[in-house]
């Protein structure tokens, strides 16, 4: 599946987009965000916080027990800040 | 009827009198426009703000504001048009940022609209700013008063 990184979650990981194939025991996006976390200092940095990482499966919000399954696109970001 | 809603994430500055008339160009059912314009702000409690940098994510940002509009014309079934347009890009202290237009027979509902619409912005759309103040730069945080707008929406 494709992930994408915006804001800081991106300048932290230091790259805005990378395919990446998690195992089968990978199954929520809590899940993904712990699996991430363990990739790199980069990446335990962005989300060391994981409470505050939003997250978005094909452009749609989801919450942190959603299953990532058939996910196409899985984009992980901070709090909104438009408008 | 169908009501025409437009929606476009820009570098460009936009012209608010223009996009207007072009929301109301040929419509004879239209009472009441209101306008919400978002400006860059050059100060910050005691701060001086130099510049603001939006960052957004290309496609679910239109999509989330379209979702957003449905859902307005589905609580105000007497809004019959919608304009939404938000910039991106580095931006300095007066520049616009967004515009939301809502348009209906009678004000009200047009009121109500953009005011569910920026709350909506704010919290929900993918964008990010990002402020250069003091010569440093840094993201900007959420606002938990952004999430308290928010909220009033949920209790009708």
């Amino acid at each position: 599946m494709k992930v994408k990184y915006f804001a800081w979650v991106r300048e932290r990981i230091g790259v805005d987009e990378e395919i990446v194939e998690p195992p089968p025991a990978v199954a929520t996006v809590a899940d993904l965000i712990g699996w991430l976390a363990a990739r790199g200092d980069g990446y335990a940095l962005a989300f060391e916080k994981p409470g505050v990482i939003r997250a978005a499966i094909d452009r749609a919000h989801v919450r942190a027990e959603t299953p990532i399954a058939g996910a196409r696109e899985v984009a992980f970001f901070p709090p909104m800040t438009g408008g | 009827m169908t009501v025409p809603v437009t929606i476009r994430i820009q570098d460009a500055d936009f012209d608010i009198a223009a996009e207007i008339t072009a929301m109301t160009k040929g419509r004879t059912d239209i009472g009441a426009v209101v306008s919400f314009t978002g400006l860059c702000r050059g100060i910050e409690g005691d701060d001086t703000v130099a510049a603001l940098t939006l960052e957004h994510y290309p496609g679910m940002a239109e999509e989330e504001i379209q979702r957003h509009a449905d859902e307005a014309i589905r609580r105000w079934p007497a809004v019959t048009a919608l304009t939404i347009v938000h910039r991106v890009g580095r931006l300095v202290p007066g520049d616009n940022i967004v515009l939301v237009l809502t348009a209906s027979a009678h004000r009200q509902a047009a009121f109500a609209a953009a005011e569910f619409l920026m709350d909506y912005l704010k919290t929900n759309a993918p964008f990010w700013k990002r402020e250069e103040r003091s010569g440093e730069s840094r993201w900007v945080e959420a606002h938990s008063r952004d999430d308290a707008a928010l909220a009033r929406w949920s209790k009708d």
